[in-house]
């Protein structure tokens, strides 16, 4: 139990939560660089090499992109149904691998990825088919390379639903980090975790609630900001 | 300038493989507006797309300005299409591109520098009749004038061909009908050549020097607009001119075409003076075509066989164009 009346109670708390959200910030914010990355291609192949695709024959083998497809498709479907706390667990191998340890908020960037990047794919996919048709025609008409449909015409009028769907992950991340908090990996999560819950005291878990709260409130309306600002349909 | 020679092509196989084009060949010259028509899913669309090979055919060949389309692949094909422009129904154009930059779209796919990018879509802009749009985004523009973004996309890697792919179906009929116009200026003015496929009759009226009517999969009749309208029982020649359904009555009863020159002598009082028939008009429709006042009449006429026929020959020898449709 926290002792309340302690004068340096309120300072304590601030410098905690503080020190949390700064974690919290390092993990979700070089675990969506990942995310964006990987998850930007992995959603564009997903699209991409689907029969009748851009890259449905890669080096010119139809084999090659059903197999990609495929295993890309599968791979996002078992990321996106294993449960985060049980992902996490399950990776501790690799995380130690990776980073050399499985606790901190280094370490928690490992699990956050790997969770992180078919969530994004998913919506890259969705955003990038929303795209019609008509427009890589156009564009095929006018003797583009592939790599200019991809980048000029495929994922630039995706770019709002691509932001969207990054201010979705962030939210997401936001919230899988509190739970890799719990275990070790820093942030707010773990203030909520040890002061909240295990030492009883209602206004460090509060406050961590509210500041949660206001996180995910300020990136979705980022979010939404962009993609509106960015869109011109 | 193209010339389709045996195209064929199909989708799907076995029992529902469905023949989009089956043995087509068509010609069209340098600098000549060529139009096909048909209904939706006559297989238009999949020939207009074979021209620049967004449309592989099964067999026949494609030869676009000296160049077989059909054997090209990667950049040799992507060369070949920076010749062929192309526009679409549904315009097609980048939601977050501005129309300046929907033009450059082209001009960098091509190569072309900053600068010359920039000269060169203001330029074509300035052509189609898009001054002080350039800044705008396609969501602000009328569909008239986003297909003339489309037009100037087309035409701002300065290719020598046109494929337009219904180009004017999505507009209302005075704007089809400025598109159209406009097509025809920049064709006479840059040399283009033009294959449009179009469900519109008015659209070969308007502005076509030749056509191919298409019906599943095959070319029922092509040849020169005028050469067509004076064609017994061609499809075009009747589409142009609709008259109606034949009514039932034992007289005979023919169709005279005038052109041009035919058009403002006095047939139908001629005919009645000399050979003592009481001529029936059943229908009668007058088209500017090409710019020249063309008709067709649909007379009824009753007597005596050998006095209609008599009547009939007199007619052809004036040089008119008479067709017995009944």
């Amino acid at each position: 139990m926290i002792d309340r009346d302690d004068p340096y109670f309120w300072r304590d708390l601030f410098e905690t939560i503080l020190k949390g959200t700064g974690e919290t910030f390092y993990t979700v914010g070089f675990s969506l660089l990942f995310t964006v990355v990987f998850g930007l291609a992995a959603g564009v192949l997903l699209v991409t090499t689907e029969p009748g695709g851009l890259l449905a024959k890669p080096f010119g083998s139809r084999i090659l992109g059903t197999v990609i497809n495929r295993l890309l498709d599968v791979a996002v479907n078992i990321g996106r149904s294993i449960p985060f706390i049980i992902l996490m667990i399950l990776l501790i191998p690799f995380t130690r691998l990776v980073v050399g340890s499985f606790i901190g908020a280094t370490a928690a960037i490992v699990p956050l990825t790997i969770a992180g990047i078919p969530f994004f794919a998913r919506l890259v996919e969705i955003g990038i088919r929303e795209v019609p048709r008509g427009l890589i025609e156009a564009a095929e008409s006018l003797g583009a390379t592939r790599w200019t449909i991809l980048t000029r015409v495929m994922v630039a009028e995706a770019v709002p639903a691509l932001a969207l769907g990054l201010s979705t992950t962030v939210v997401g991340l936001i919230g899988y980090s509190a739970m890799v908090g719990a275990v070790g990996g820093g942030g707010l999560g773990d203030v909520a975790f040890r002061y909240g819950y295990q030492r009883y005291s209602p206004e460090y878990m509060f406050g961590v609630v509210i500041l949660l709260i206001l996180l995910v409130q300020v990136f979705q309306s980022l979010g939404n900001f962009a993609a509106r600002r960015l869109s011109h349909r | 300038m193209i010339s389709v020679e045996r195209v064929s092509k199909s989708y799907g196989s076995g029992e529902t493989a469905v023949r989009a084009l089956d043995d087509v060949s068509l010609a069209v010259g340098r600098g000549e507006i060529f139009g096909v028509v048909g209904q939706s899913g006559a297989g238009k669309s999949t020939l207009i797309r074979t021209i620049n090979s967004l449309e592989r055919p099964d067999s026949g060949s494609v030869v676009v300005d000296g160049r077989d389309v059909t054997s090209l692949t990667g950049a040799g094909l992507r060369s070949a299409r920076h010749n062929i422009g192309m526009i679409f129904q549904h315009f097609n154009l980048l939601s977050s591109r501005t129309v300046q930059a929907n033009v450059e779209l082209s001009l960098e796919i091509t190569g072309a520098g900053r600068a010359a990018r920039r000269s060169q879509a203001l330029e074509i802009l300035e052509r189609v009749g898009l001054h002080g749009k350039a800044a705008a985004y396609p969501a602000q523009l009328s569909g008239g004038q986003k297909q003339r973004v489309g037009i100037a996309r087309a035409l701002a890697s300065k290719p020598s061909v046109l494929l337009s792919d219904e180009a004017t179906s999505a507009l209302d009929p005075e704007t089809t009908t400025q598109i159209l116009d406009l097509i025809r200026q920049l064709s006479k003015d840059m040399g283009l050549t033009v294959l449009l496929i179009t469900h519109e009759m008015d659209v070969v009226k308007r502005i076509c020097d030749a056509a191919a009517v298409m019906s599943e999969g095959r070319i029922l009749e092509q040849g020169p607009v005028e050469q067509l309208l004076t064609t017994e029982k061609s499809l075009l020649g009747h589409a142009l001119f609709p008259l109606g359904d034949i009514p039932e009555t034992d007289n005979t009863i023919i169709e005279i075409t005038f052109t041009g020159a035919t058009s403002d002598s006095p047939v139908i009082a001629r005919l009645a003076r000399r050979h003592g028939i009481d001529v029936g008009i059943l229908g009668a429709a007058v088209e500017t075509i090409h710019g020249r006042q063309t008709g067709r009449t649909r007379l009824e006429l009753p007597g005596e066989p050998s006095a209609v026929a008599a009547a009939v020959a007199d007619l052809r020898a004036q040089g008119l164009f008479v067709e017995v449709v009944k």
